[in-house]
């Protein structure tokens, strides 16, 4: 269990004083200048050593990404974009770092902007989260008051502005080119990659969006040095991580715990163990709807990391850790999450469009069993021809938990289906 | 140059392309439906998916710009699960009614979904269906039908230049729409072409014929200079319809409203038969009764006495045979300006649009002066809009104020501007003086006036003094709004020595002095002004001049006859028969022959190679198709005071400039919908 001096978010149940003395007692701010003089080689080359990857679902490596922002500017200005469209369903790490750690969040945006040479930073909100942006542009205001942020921040001799922008409620939006076109006042929909936003991004200059952890952890990463951070987790997987647990746990919370710890003892440990006690676990969710589901013969053993989740066949996405016991109704649940993304989908391209409607109307039925046997794989074949063939990863994140579920439950799918049957043929005799 | 492997094939393709188009190179054919090449790439069809190696997913060709060392598989188990997925997608919201869309027969969804899709369908739920909406009364919608590939929103967005179409909601629930209002473009026609499938069609062309029934003629559009290059498709001796045909250095591929819409004009109003005015009243006549007719008036009547003007549509061979058969009779007094432009034809490159339609996307500042192009030749408004979207082209005008879909900075109404700019006083002075590659584009509303002479050597000397003519580059241009006038000038049907102008007939006439006008399709006069003279009309619809005539001689409509055009360019375009006259109406050529012989004057030639031969004897630029041959660059134009009033373009109602489409039920929609609804205190009741 991570031992408190070693927790980075040291006010993430709010009960100290989330302004900026408060957080200046709790270490943020502290001589940021000398973070910056570090150079910006330096930062990104620690931020590498640490083992940082990516918080917002992909986990991809924070201090390579960072690195592929242009060294010189050919005139055009760089930014850092802040992904706080935290919408994925069981996720809700970033909205209590804003709410009661937002200085470290915007320490993080001044170091790791400097990092990639931008000249400012936004940092893209969720619309639905009304208080946390409120409590947000104050801390901007208070650090903007301090001399943290603005005209040569921190007293670095850099200058460096940070703008809050709302989102209006679009769970696409937090895709990474569909939050630049909203971010630019357009309709949210994704952009083709290539080019990707590190040469083309935001009005068309060089940009980085990062998740609001990544982004959060960087300045403590580079103050307790990335051997400290890297010595927690297994190789590749390092560091800390809040985990949001929620769904039929005893005692549904955010945690800040180290990467690679035991979904059971996670469970167990934090959230005050499944409902009814493990043995009445179904299944759980490891990363937030995205991802598919595990069993409970896999999560008895399964380590909370992004390649242990992957060897599964799911993955850590934001560790948002959605616990079902045996009262869940899993093919309803599944049938909710298909329609979200129904909902969800942009519309622009053609197998998330008309994909997710296609699963959901199915999975309708399977809740029933108002289907044919074979209909399983005619699903399970829908969702292979959604997955990968998508401009953004939305249908992939669709499709994954169809077949998480067919994976892991098609018996009681089957099950459904046969009852069904005999009951209609129970009803015609 | 780089070089990449499509399908175990080596190939090197220039720099920027994407791998779609090298495929397309290789020889590979890569399916598509949103990917347009004249439009920015959207990649959201995802028909074009192939495998690229070392890609975790397969990638859209369309969008992946070629790289170094790629290898490119489109000819995997995944591409064509990808394909027959992606096609399966498109197909379960897509409607069954292949039997009853306007689309079938030349439709991508249904040739791909015979190269691509399944078989049967595997989605048993109910299909969407989308509310149709209003788009104007040339585009029929059938929303169901549409697969959302945007290429209509990309289209009306970066070709037209109108923002009108969007795509709004999301989702399944995403849907193409204009808000209810009616696409108020000039090249908004393309959209149905755009449209991959059958949610825009055409809807004058509803529900009328089936592609395989109709017989396809490459032609040239006469309703504007361009020169646009069409296709005319007809079912026995109809016109059903009018496509835009491929030419790059004209109209690329697509073709203006009136171009592809007047085309039901050619069913109204026709004159099919001759006739002569008998007691104050035209009455019906045989041809020999018409040429008797016209015998007798010229019979004894010197040369002086009579005269010809020549109209907007006529073909070059008329024109000519017009004009031997005239000056045979010692007629000297021809013109083909009618709208009385002051065009000098001292040299080609007087009255040309020297850099070529094409040479638009090199130039770099453009002064337009009396014009508005957006009314009198859309594609080249198109071309000026390609050009300041791929490079900020500058443009400035004189004459009236337009919208003409780019931002055009306003100078001043008429000539004293004009010679603002030539002294080096305005602001755009400047900006011509700095440009590579500046031009000049002087439209009839400044030559079509008594001081059109000065205004022409004005624009002249701006040209000189402002670098516009060097070595290879031309920037001086006339932009002509009569697919006849070019040719007209070409073959000299102008007055001849002592022969009078337009001005001098009109007045001619209106004195008694000239007795005899011959109008070849000329519509566009003040027909008072003829005064008692006897006037002949030689033409295809019944309006102005039929009304004024004395004997009416029916005569081929452009789609009716072979016959040569010379578009603004001066590029020489062969029109072809598409269908035959209506009635007793015939080519216009063979009845200037036939009267010939009748009044005299027999002309030597028995079919239309032979008068071709002469024609090209007279002019060679005639014997070069589909070529621009420029003229020695010299001083042209009438040095004189320029008038104060200012310049008005001559378009006034794009959708009605001629007699075929004020004959058109379509352009009368046209009309009501975008120039008499926009009138002020139009209200739909006032008549």
């Amino acid at each position: 269990m991570l031992s408190d001096k070693d927790r980075i978010f040291t006010n993430l149940y709010g009960q100290h004083d989330w302004g900026v003395d408060g957080a200046v007692e709790r270490g943020i701010w502290d001589d940021t200048k000398s973070l910056l003089a570090m150079g910006r080689e330096e930062i990104v080359e620690e931020i590498k050593a640490s083992g940082l990857r990516g918080r917002g679902g992909a986990g991809f490596p924070a201090g390579i990404k960072w690195s592929f922002m242009p060294k010189e500017s050919d005139g055009r200005p760089a930014y850092l974009v802040v992904n706080a469209d935290e919408s994925e369903p069981g996720s809700c790490k970033d909205r209590e770092i804003m709410r009661n750690d937002p200085h470290r969040l915007l320490e993080g945006c001044l170091v790791a902007g400097f990092a990639m040479g931008a000249q400012a930073c936004y940092i893209y909100i969720r619309g639905e989260y009304y208080l946390e942006s409120q409590r947000l542009e104050a801390a901007v205001e208070q650090a903007y008051a301090k001399g943290f942020l603005g005209k040569n921040a921190c007293g670095s001799g850099y200058d460096y502005d940070l703008y809050i922008h709302r989102g209006a409620g679009a769970y696409i939006c937090g895709e990474e080119t569909a939050l630049l076109e909203s971010l630019e006042g357009k309709k949210g929909q994704p952009r083709l990659k290539p080019p990707f936003p590190a040469a083309v991004g935001l009005y068309g200059c060089p940009t980085t969006v990062t998740n609001v952890e990544t982004i959060a952890v960087s300045p403590t990463i580079l103050r307790r040095g990335a051997e400290w951070f890297a010595g927690f987790g297994r190789q590749n997987n390092a560091g800390t991580k809040i985990y949001s647990i929620s769904g039929h746990v005893n005692k549904p919370c955010n945690v800040e715990e180290s990467m690679s710890i035991p979904l059971k003892e996670l469970i167990e440990k934090h959230a005050g163990g499944v409902r009814g006690g493990w043995d009445n676990l179904l299944a759980v969710i490891p990363g937030g709807s995205s991802v598919p589901m595990l069993p409970k013969s896999i999560c008895d053993t399964v380590l909370m990391d992004f390649d242990a989740l992957r060897e599964v066949k799911s993955g850590l996405g934001t560790a948002a850790v959605i616990v079902m016991d045996k009262s869940t109704d899993i093919v309803e649940a599944i049938a909710r999450l298909s329609h979200f993304y129904m909902h969800e989908s942009c519309g622009q391209c053609t197998p998330c469009r008309e994909g997710t409607g296609w699963m959901w109307r199915v999975m309708t039925r399977m809740v029933k069993g108002e289907a044919d046997v074979d209909e399983i794989d005619t699903l399970l074949d829908v969702t292979y021809q959604v997955e990968g063939h998508t401009i953004c990863a939305l249908g992939d994140a669709a499709a994954w938990p169809i077949q998480g579920l067919i994976r892991h439950f098609r018996p009681e799918m089957e099950r459904r289906i046969l009852e069904y049957k005999k009951s209609k043929q129970a009803a015609a005799e | 140059m780089p070089k990449l492997t499509i399908d175990d094939r080596e190939i090197e393709v220039p720099n920027g392309l994407t791998v779609l188009q090298a495929c397309e190179l290789a020889g590979v054919e890569i399916p598509r439906f949103c990917y347009h090449e004249r439009l920015s790439v959207a990649g959201n069809c995802r028909m074009c998916l192939v495998e690229m190696e070392r890609a975790p997913k397969p990638i859209a060709s369309c969008a992946m710009p070629v790289g170094e060392g790629m290898v490119i598989k489109t000819d995997t188990p995944t591409v064509h699960k990808a394909r027959k997925g992606v096609m399966e997608f498109l197909l379960i919201n897509h409607p069954l009614d292949c039997p009853i869309c306007d689309q079938g027969g030349e439709c991508d969804l249904q040739d791909q979904a015979m190269a691509f899709g399944f078989d049967r369908s595997r989605y048993t739920e109910n299909k969407r269906a989308v509310k149709e909406k209003f788009m104007g009364p040339l585009i029929k919608t059938i929303m169901t039908r549409c697969i959302q590939c945007t290429r209509c929103v990309r289209f009306s967005t970066e070709i037209a230049g109108v923002e009108e179409i969007g795509l709004v909601n999301r989702g399944e629930h995403a849907e193409i729409t204009t808000l209810e209002k009616a696409v108020d473009s000039e090249l908004s026609g393309n959209l149905v072409d755009v449209c991959p499938v059958g949610a825009l069609t055409s809807k004058p062309y509803a529900f009328t014929a089936r592609p395989w029934e109709l017989r396809k003629t490459n032609s040239v559009d006469v309703m504007d200079a361009v020169g646009s290059n069409i296709r005319v498709d007809t079912r026995g001796r109809e016109v059903m319809r009018v496509l835009p045909r491929l030419h790059e250095d004209i109209n690329e591929e697509w073709i203006a409203d009136k171009t592809r819409h007047a085309c039901d004009g050619l069913g109204r109003q026709r004159i099919d038969q001759p006739y002569v005015r008998r007691d104050g009243k035209l009455s019906p006549a045989s041809w020999e009764e018409a040429f008797g007719a016209i015998a007798e008036k010229m019979k004894g009547l010197s040369g002086e006495k009579m005269a010809a003007i020549a109209g907007d549509l006529c073909d070059a061979e008329s024109m000519f045979a017009l004009k031997q058969m005239m000056n045979g009779l010692g007629a000297q007094s021809l013109d083909c300006r009618q709208d009385g432009a002051k065009l000098d034809i001292s040299t080609r490159s007087a009255y040309t649009f020297n850099s070529g339609i094409a040479g638009i996307e090199e130039a770099d500042a453009v002064l337009l002066v009396g014009t508005n192009p957006r009314w009198e030749a859309p594609l080249i408004n198109a071309r000026l809009r390609k050009r300041f979207l791929a490079s900020g082209l500058k443009v400035a005008t004189i004459g009236a104020q337009a919208d003409l879909t780019y931002p055009v900075e306003y100078l001043g109404a008429g000539g004293e501007t004009l010679k603002d700019v030539a002294e080096g006083r305005s602001s755009f002075s400047e900006v011509l003086k700095n440009a590579e590659r500046p031009m000049i584009i002087v439209g009839m509303g400044a030559l079509a006036r008594s001081d059109g002479g000065a205004v022409l050597a004005l624009a002249r000397k701006i040209a000189d003094d402002f670098g516009m003519v060097s070595g290879e580059w031309n920037g001086f241009n006339v932009l002509h709004t009569a697919a006849a006038r070019v040719g007209g000038l070409d073959v000299g049907f102008l007055p001849g020595e002592s022969g009078r102008d337009l001005e001098g007939i009109l007045d001619g006439a209106g004195k008694g002095e000239i007795e005899l006008v011959y109008l070849l399709g000329a519509d566009e006069l003040d027909m008072e002004r003829l005064g008692k003279a006897f006037v002949v009309y030689q033409g295809h619809h019944g309006d102005a001049g039929a009304h004024r005539a004395d004997v009416v001689l029916p005569g081929a409509a452009y789609t009716e006859k072979n016959g040569t055009y010379v578009n603004t360019e001066g590029r020489v375009q062969l029109g072809r028969l598409a269908g035959f006259p209506p009635g007793d109406a015939r080519e216009d050529w063979t009845i200037l022959r036939a009267l010939s012989a009748q009044v005299g004057e027999a002309l030597p030639y028995d079919n239309l190679g032979q008068l071709r031969s002469k024609l090209i004897e007279a002019n060679p630029v005639f014997a070069v198709i589909d070529e621009i041959q420029p003229g020695s660059w010299k001083a042209f134009g009438q040095e004189g005071e320029l008038d104060s009033a200012p310049f008005v373009s001559p378009v006034t109602n794009f959708y009605m400039t001629d007699p075929i489409s004020r004959a058109s039920d379509t352009m009368a929609k046209c009309t009501e919908t975008f120039v008499l609804g926009k009138q002020e205190g139009a209200t739909g009741t006032d008549g």
